[in-house]
């Protein structure tokens, strides 16, 4: 692109393209050496032993990998549905009702996207510590830490990544169309069900997908919410390699990278569905995930 | 037959937004059939006062019937009156077909009579074979066609149209004026337009409403409102008028701000001050002493010639005030230019005479 728009032949254009090139090479140039290890027959990573795919076998055998990986589907899938729902009210209360305290609601909806991950983590840790000792002084009630208060606490920062995104596109939305089919005789629910859903889907469908997406790939918060019990894949390969690098850590890698790319393009192709417009939003929301 | 209740009745209806007043103690009855146009400037409570009959806002004091039932509080799904929007809201995700049936199947009407109910509705606005068009795929003009079918296919009692023509360019604006007012006549229903144009509105209406500041300032038919204004706003705001301030001093009589006394004949008390409305194209040129006999008439001195083509304003000056006069472009017509003597005059009933 960048050659083409320069004049052929200029040294302009060719330090250009040579830019271009360097910038890829230095992103993409990891992920290749990692695919490329994933398969080596050799049990020190960086060293080329032949070509196996042993490595993938041990994955399919590793019961606690199997374990950890159920663990993360099962937290992504839960946790994105009800923070979906949960997103979607919030961005609709936002863009279409005034109320008391509007604008602290407001506020306090984007902190999640704001504050750091290690923020968000210890805090998590203390509201769950505290949260469980309370449980058990009032309601004899024993809980651990582990699935539920992870699927709780990617809830609670994907909630925030839904409303922004459903709420770009609720803005983008004219909002006469409601009024329009209230006057045709749509009831408040028909309406919202048969124009306003209809018109906010691609967004709802892309902020699912970005919150399936985060969930999957969050360690910081889950490692301070996960108990000894269960854990998910991200955090498992986190410990894994404390205890040392092996191809397997590679293999476990590039399914999860495999994963994250179907899921992020299918976030942009369900943005794009029906309107062309929702570029400026995309690009804001992918800044936003890159810096958690 | 028509009815003889009136279609749209509201009764001292008051909006209020917060400590803004967009419609101020409205009284109108809107009859049975008519073509009704709203007209002010933007801001005036034009569309508040659409939206209120809609029931997309509720008045804040007042009553408002339609047909005589009152429905001040009644939710718009629930009243028999469609709207056709501003910029059409049309639903982008259903083709042309989808959003004219939508009325009819939010109601449950049977699937056997929604069919021929939106065929008719699209042929009536000429929209055959667009039907499965989305509205990103229609032409402005197309799609507010689609926009009066959706609202007609459900047949209201009253049909509310908020600047239909507004996004449409002059020619297309001009041959759906003609289209509308013949729309409106075969279909018999009360049509109530809200337009700042003011052409538009003296062009289409039965009767024309003129708002300003949220009050109706003078309901009438078009002839009535351009040729007799009651009130400054509206002989200023329609058409071209020269607006001259003065006060009445005698039966008949009225002695402008500039000490020039001319006959204009109003029912206003001696002492009363007052504006009189005179249109450019109710004011004859001639040259010094050349007025004929019963016309009332000023002697001043053309101060400027504007060429519009088709015709021309000579502006003439007498004392510090001006009055403008419009001639066709027609061959013999007066020649003169700017520094000649001449005299205005008009019949002295083709001035209108307004109360401050």
């Amino acid at each position: 692109m960048i050659g083409r728009t320069a004049r052929p032949g200029s040294v302009t254009a060719w330090a250009l393209s040579g830019t271009a090139w360097l910038v890829y090479a230095f992103f993409y140039a990891p992920i290749v050496l990692l695919v490329l290890f994933s398969f080596s027959d050799d049990r020190n990573v960086g060293r080329w032993g032949g070509f196996t795919l042993s490595w993938y076998e041990q994955f399919i055998d590793h019961s606690q990998l199997q374990n950890s990986l159920w663990v993360s589907i099962r937290v992504a899938l839960l946790s994105t549905v009800i923070s979906v729902v949960l997103g979607t009210l919030a961005a609709l209360a936002l863009e279409r009702f005034r109320f008391r305290g509007q604008r602290v609601f407001d506020a306090l909806l984007y902190l999640p996207i704001i504050i750091p991950d290690v923020t968000m983590a210890v805090m998590m840790l203390l509201f769950f510590s505290e949260g469980i000792r309370i449980a058990e002084l009032l309601f004899g009630l024993d809980l651990t830490k582990g699935f539920t208060t992870i699927t709780i606490s990617h809830i609670a920062f994907n909630i925030s990544f839904v409303s922004v995104v459903v709420r770009a596109r609720l803005s983008g939305m004219n909002e006469q169309l409601e009024e329009a089919a209230l006057d045709l005789y749509a009831n408040r629910w028909r309406s919202f069900r048969y124009v306003t859903l209809p018109q906010i889907a691609p967004g709802i469908a892309g902020g699912a997908l970005l919150a399936l997406t985060l969930s999957l790939d969050d360690v910081v918060v889950t490692q301070f919410a996960s108990g000894p019990g269960s854990t998910t894949l991200p955090v498992f390969v986190f410990g894994m390699i404390r205890r040392g690098v092996t191809p397997l850590i590679n293999a476990v890698s590039v399914i999860m990278l495999a994963a994250s790319i179907v899921l992020v393009i299918l976030s942009l192709a369900t943005q794009r569905l029906r309107t062309g417009e929702t570029g400026r939003t995309l690009g804001a929301r992918m800044r936003r995930r890159s810096g958690r | 037959m028509p009815s003889a209740v009136p279609a749209v009745g509201l009764h001292q209806i008051t909006k209020r937004f917060g400590d803004v007043i967009a419609v101020d103690s409205v009284d109108l009855e809107i009859a049975d059939g008519e073509f009704f146009a709203l007209l002010g400037p933007s801001g005036c409570g034009k569309t508040t006062t659409l939206r209120l009959i809609a029931g997309l806002e509720f008045p804040t004091t007042g009553s408002l019937r339609i047909f005589g039932d009152e429905v001040g509080t009644l939710p718009p799904n629930r009243r028999p009156v469609n709207t056709v929007f501003q910029n059409y809201a049309l639903f982008p995700h259903m083709t042309a077909e989808e959003n004219v049936a939508f009325g009819l199947r939010m109601r449950k009407i049977p699937k056997a009579e929604v069919e021929p109910r939106v065929r008719d509705a699209i042929a009536l606005v000429h929209m055959e074979g667009m039907e499965q068009r989305r509205p990103d795929q229609l032409s402005g003009g197309q799609q507010q066609r689609v926009a009066l079918a959706r609202a007609l296919v459900n047949s209201p009692k009253v049909l509310l149209l908020d600047e239909p023509l507004g996004a449409l360019d002059l020619k297309l604006r001009e041959a759906m004026q003609l289209e509308l007012k013949a729309l409106q006549r075969e279909v018999g229903i009360t049509f109530v337009f809200v337009t700042h144009d003011q052409g538009e509105a003296l062009a289409m209406s039965d009767r024309i409403g003129v708002m300003d500041g949220g009050r109706l300032l003078q309901v009438g038919a078009p002839e009535e409102i351009y040729a007799r204004p009651t009130n400054r706003f509206v002989a200023d705001f329609i058409g071209q008028a020269n607006l001259l301030d003065g006060m009445v001093t005698g039966p008949d009589r009225v002695t402008l701000t500039n000490g020039v006394t001319i006959a204009a004949p109003s029912d206003i008390q001696p002492g009363g001050r007052v504006t009189v409305s005179l249109r450019p194209e109710q004011a004859f040129l001639h040259r010094q002493g050349g007025a004929p006999e019963h016309h009332a008439s000023v002697d001043g001195q053309v101060e400027q010639v504007t060429y519009l083509g088709n015709a021309l304003i000579y502006r003439v000056s007498f004392q510090w005030m001006h009055i403008d006069v419009r001639e066709e472009n027609r061959p013999g017509g007066a020649s003169v230019g700017a520094g000649d003597d001449v005299t205005v005059s008009w019949e002295p009933s083709s001035v209108a005479v307004v109360q401050d």
